[in-house]
């Protein structure tokens, strides 16, 4: 077990520097570039700008130069906020988008996977039909429609909670329910009907009616036999789920006007902004890693046949 | 009803509700078994011998399932009739199952010991530590090596064989009164296969629990049941006991199967005898008799009309048009 951790902690690396080296050459690729304009700049100013950024060097020499710099955990500078280090872009917005959705996806594991056993247990009953009406919606209505209906009813109807804004605001944790209830609709109804399907599948097993056979009772053979198993898939499930929840919160993050990195991470690919757009496919990358790895020593917990030696 | 008559199963019916009509798994069955006696069930797939079994414990899959009449007398009472909780009281305790795939009727995240000890505190009320004692003394007898150590195992970490004998040895755990087993031995090899008959024979003699024996080939019945019953299409068509089935067998579908059992004393020349034509589709089935189609002896009376049942002895009969009053 510890030498599996071992292993993949020391995979990360490789692992990060093939993202870092095709992300740093792919955004070259693309037309335009962070100090381009409509009206050109006189060519001593641009020629001055070149080089304070290093970018007048050849592109190897550049790849290098960033290489070390991160290796040394400094990302750069960003080319378009001036007097900001993308370090201090990352490190004040993405705790923010981090919170939003570690709630987010707390929330739609929790409901979803109640929702799941209710519906299995009741399968083909109004109570299903119900649940699973309710996340068919939540799977196919996009954040940007949910998003303000929500904060039509909650927020300027019935005025329970503030319209946008966040924790540090006069408003305080109200802010966080309603963009963190409209991030887990997706996800929650995704959960849902997984753990829907999964129980009902180990509810026919053969191992199910052994426990049935020797006399224990169904609520027994449910919390013991069953939910295990079935809940495999959905842990599974968690490590992509929480990578793309933090992800996928951009919309989400303009509706309610979080601070989180969605919207800089938007602008800065509008932008150009080339070192701001690489700290994030880091960070990300990083995230999707780490999400993966904890997931795989989960399921090794969880399920005995998978050995990790 | 004789005094050593333990389970008395009269005209029971389960009915299955599909798309396609009403599947007749099980239509009339009749038979009764006696302490410590073996009784033999034979029949092709889907001939409702293992639904049969489901229904005495009342495990069939509701819905689509049901059971649709009939009595199972166990103890001086029906089972079909008791409460839920009654019902339990009997599952692995008085009454236990084992099934055909032992690698699926495990649960593959729970230890071995974890299962064996939760029906031994439910039925039997030890602690936990004198469940363990049983568990493992159970697992003992049933041939497990270092059974103190394999019991705190994965059920992944044994083999088919081995799992099989757990099972045996959890379903006998509380000694009960009967042992149903269904089709024990079929997935797995073939000298593992007598191993394990033998270990059910064994046990079930020294605990003198009666074994209601599932499974589709008669040499598994020869070498292990005292009675058989033959079922096809949902119903028992002949039944008698070890001796006179395999000597004497009336029905002509015994008949066909008996001579379709390949023989070391025939020479290889002879092509060796199968039933013509497929075993019925038992969905919305007419009353006739449900073998005539493959019957070399069929006559106009099979078509139209469910043979009686023909009493050719006592504990023997044969559902016919060819003996009895039909005749």
């Amino acid at each position: 077990m510890s030498r599996f951790i071992v292993r993949r902690v020391l995979s990360i690396i490789p692992t990060l520097l093939v993202i870092v080296t095709l992300s740093f050459f792919l955004i070259r690729l693309a037309p335009g570039g962070p100090f381009s304009r409509e009206k050109k700049l006189p060519p001593e100013i641009m020629a001055n700008i070149m080089h304070k950024y290093h970018m007048d060097e050849p592109m190897l020499s550049q790849y290098f130069r960033y290489v070390g710099d991160v290796l040394q955990f400094d990302l750069g500078p960003s080319f378009r906020y001036k007097d900001h280090s993308v370090n201090d872009l990352i490190g004040t917005a993405f705790p923010v988008s981090i919170m939003l959705g570690t709630m987010a996806l707390a929330l739609a594991v929790l409901l979803g996977t109640s929702v799941g056993i209710v519906s299995a247990l009741k399968q083909n009953k109004w109570q299903d039909y119900a649940a699973m009406s309710v996340a068919v919606l939540g799977i196919s209505i996009p954040l940007f429609v949910i998003g303000p209906i929500l904060m039509l009813v909650f927020a300027l109807k019935l005025k329970w909670l503030p319209t946008s804004g966040w924790i540090s605001s006069r408003a305080g944790w109200m802010t966080v329910i309603l963009p963190a209830i409209t991030l887990m609709m997706p996800y929650f109804a995704y959960i849902a009907r997984m753990s829907r399907g999964s129980i009902i599948e180990v509810l026919r097993s053969d191992y199910v009616r052994t426990a049935r056979a020797k006399g224990l009772k169904e609520s027994v053979v449910i919390r013991k036999h069953v939910l295990k198993g079935a809940m495999l898939p959905v842990v599974s499930y968690l490590g992509p789920a929480f990578s793309g929840i933090i992800t996928g919160s951009v919309v989400v993050e303009q509706i309610f006007v979080v601070p989180g990195i969605g919207r800089i991470f938007v602008q800065s690919a509008l932008n150009r902004d080339y070192t701001v757009i690489m700290g994030e496919v880091i960070v990300y990358s990083i995230i999707l890693i780490v999400a993966n790895f904890v997931v795989d020593i989960l399921y090794g917990l969880l399920d005995p046949r998978i050995s990790y030696n | 009803m004789t005094d050593d008559v333990i389970l008395q199963v009269k005209d029971l019916k389960a009915y299955f509700k599909l798309d396609e009509g009403l599947l007749k798994a099980v239509d009339g069955v009749s038979f009764d078994l006696r302490k410590g006696e073996t009784l033999g069930i034979v029949g092709e797939s889907g001939s409702g011998k293992s639904v049969t079994n489901l229904a005495i414990m009342r495990l069939i899959p509701s819905p689509p399932g049901r059971i649709a009449g009939g009595e199972v007398m166990f103890m001086g009472k029906d089972i079909l009739t008791l409460d839920d909780e009654e019902v339990r009281k009997i599952r692995g305790n008085k009454i236990s199952m084992i099934f055909q795939d032992p690698m699926t009727c495990l649960n593959p995240f729970m230890r071995i010991s974890t299962q064996m000890i939760e029906t031994i505190i439910l039925h039997q009320g030890l602690d936990k530590v004198a469940a363990k004692v049983k568990a493992i003394e159970m697992l003992k007898l049933a041939g497990i090596p270092a059974p103190e150590k394999r019991i705190d195992q994965y059920p992944h970490q044994f083999s088919g064989g081995m799992r099989q004998r757990v099972m045996i040895a959890m379903a006998l755990s509380c000694e009960p009164e009967i042992l149903i087993a269904d089709e024990p031995t079929t997935a797995l090899d073939v000298t593992i296969q007598a191993q394990i008959l033998e270990l059910i024979k064994e046990l079930s003699s020294r605990l003198g629990t009666a074994v209601i024996l599932i499974t589709h080939s008669l040499g598994v019945v020869a070498g292990m049941c005292d009675a058989i019953c033959v079922m096809y299409a949902g119903r028992i068509v002949e039944r008698g006991s070890a001796d006179e089935i395999f000597s004497d067998p009336k029905h002509p579908y015994t008949q066909g199967l008996i001579k379709s059992v390949p023989r070391l004393d025939r020479t290889n020349t002879q092509r060796l005898y199968s039933i013509p034509g497929q075993p019925p589709n038992v969905i919305n089935l007419p009353d006739c008799c449900p073998f005539f189609p493959r019957c070399e002896r069929a006559m106009d009376v099979c078509k139209t009309k469910y043979p009686k049942i023909a009493e050719l002895g006592p504990k023997r009969n044969v559902a016919c048009w060819l003996y009895g009053e039909g005749k």
